[in-house]
């Protein structure tokens, strides 16, 4: 039986590398900053590695220390300094200096990705109040409906557009364009009082006026989405 | 405090200096002390309409840029006690109006004036915007005809969201349907948008319904408004839209087709 508590192995890490070339502050943190917002789950408390071998050697004089604390309080922990300049004085800093290494992985691509689906659940995930219009959608208005249902009690006019994330229901005529399900959601369905639409739409499939039964005409419809066709019943 | 009245349409050629004269006029025949004001600059036509072309010296923009005074400007009516005209320019166009400007003139009228109508010009741009700014009431003119029904919804939508009033989050401005050039033949025929088809489509309280009359076409050439010709079936519809303006109930005339007795085919009266 083995006596030992700890074990030490080699280990292959991907980290991601934050490469300084200027660091003129003001740009530098602006611009790190803004590309943390586009993915803050991901950059949450993620290890870095800062390279500074792109760093012009007429540029090394440079506020290591101010980085440091910037990076900290975006989130980011700064674990280790790579392609250190000889001249840099980086002693002071107690952030151990990597060995030089040609190889480094292309992590933009992937990564982005991932992340990008994992946002948009989170975001159906919010409950928001419909958004209730109470007076005509004139000709040339457009209503958007963020992240909910639209809600219309007065007409939705000819050349105007009602269009939402969820469902739309006019108590109404609509006479103008509805697209329903805007982001996606094929659940989505329109519901109104005289259907007479120039166009409907369900999660970008959509139907014009032509092609509406003719028996449906004004009458009180509800649409939905079948596969990728809009099926138009009549409300009783 | 004078109350801003804009007469405005989207689609041009409905009948909107055609009802701004006649509906100054109306008003300052009951009494009101009232001003019309041309925005269409470069087109002018109100002081065509009511017969004070030639008595023209300086206009609108003159007065925006300080070149003249509201008195030397303002044109007295030769035939109507209380009313006055504002002519626009012929000769620059509508960038030469700024807000501060109108702004600066409808004030200084307002402590004068009972009633400022705003003889809008077609269209959504500047000098359309600018007319219907300020207003605290807007005449929606529209011929019972599909692009006019739809051009009116249009300048509807437009007075909920870009008026003072929708600005700062006043009350809206009120809106009424005046309805020209109305036929009840063609109507009847199937030809034309009856008054419930208009109505069901743009949903605003209706002020009257003009027909369509030769007087109207006599009265812009002889420079009178067609609301002084009593016998005229569009003078007395115009009329009777004044009293409606003014608060007092009257039944919608002249929405039947009227059969034309023998004598009267005989004789060719209207």
């Amino acid at each position: 039986m083995s006596d030992e508590s700890i074990k030490l192995t080699g280990t292959t890490l991907t980290v991601i590398a934050l490469h300084v070339d200027r660091l003129s502050s003001s740009l530098l943190f602006d611009q790190l900053a803004e590309k943390v917002d586009q993915a803050p789950q991901f950059f949450y408390q993620s290890p870095i590695v800062i390279d500074l071998g792109d760093i012009h050697p007429d540029n090394i004089a440079i506020d290591l220390s101010a980085l440091i604390t910037h990076c900290r309080n975006i989130g980011l922990r700064p674990m280790a300094y790579k392609n250190v300049h000889e001249a840099m004085e980086v002693q002071q800093l107690a952030l151990p200096v990597l060995a030089s290494s040609s190889k480094d992985i292309q992590l933009e691509q992937p990564e982005k990705e991932t992340i990008v689906t994992q946002t948009v659940t989170e975001e159906r995930l919010i409950s928001r109040p419909s958004k209730v219009i109470t007076r005509p959608v004139r000709s040339g208005q457009q209503v958007y409906a963020e992240g909910t249902d639209l809600i219309v009690l007065a007409q939705v006019s000819e050349g105007s557009e009602v269009i939402a994330d969820g469902n739309i229901h006019v108590y109404g005529a609509l006479r103008g364009r509805a697209l329903a399900g805007v982001k996606g959601d094929t659940n989505a369905r329109i519901f109104c009082r005289q259907m007479s639409a120039e166009l409907l739409a369900i999660a970008g499939n959509f139907l014009l006026s032509d092609s509406l039964d003719e028996s449906l005409k004004n009458q009180a419809v509800q649409v939905s989405l079948d596969g990728e066709r809009l099926i138009t019943t009549l409300l009783t | 405090m004078a109350k801003i009245i804009v007469v405005t349409s989207g689609k041009g050629g409905v009948g909107k200096t055609t009802t701004s004269a006649a509906i100054g006029t109306g008003l300052a025949l009951r009494g009101h002390k009232t001003i019309i004001i041309d925005f269409d600059v470069g087109l002018r036509n109100l002081d065509l309409i009511m017969g004070c072309e030639r008595r023209v010296v300086y206009d609108f923009v003159n007065v925006i840029n300080g070149e003249s005074n509201l008195k030397q400007t303002m044109i007295k009516d030769k035939r109507v006690e209380n009313l006055f005209i504002l002519p626009a320019s012929q000769t620059r166009d509508k960038d030469a109006l700024s807000q501060e400007g109108v702004k600066r003139v409808l004030d200084e009228l307002a402590d004068d004036f009972e009633y400022i109508i705003c003889d809008s010009p077609a269209g959504i741009e500047k000098g359309a915007l600018m007319a219907l700014y300020f207003a605290d009431e807007a005449i929606v003119v529209t011929n019972p005809e599909v692009s006019s029904v739809r051009d009116s919804d249009r300048i509807l939508g437009i007075l909920q969201s870009k008026s003072r009033r929708a600005e700062e989050g006043l009350e809206p401005v009120k809106e009424h349907l005046v309805i020209t050039r109305y036929n009840p033949a063609r109507v009847n025929a199937g030809e034309m948008l009856s008054v419930a088809d208009v109505e069901d489509i743009l949903a605003i309280k209706l002020l009257g319904v003009i027909p369509e009359s030769e007087a109207v076409l006599k009265a812009s050439n002889q420079g009178e408004p067609v609301i002084l010709n009593n016998e005229s079936e569009a003078g007395q519809a115009y009329s009777d839209a004044i009293s409606r303006l003014l608060g007092e109930e009257r039944d919608h005339r002249f929405l039947e087709e009227q059969k034309k007795g023998f004598l009267k085919r005989l004789l060719g009266a209207k």
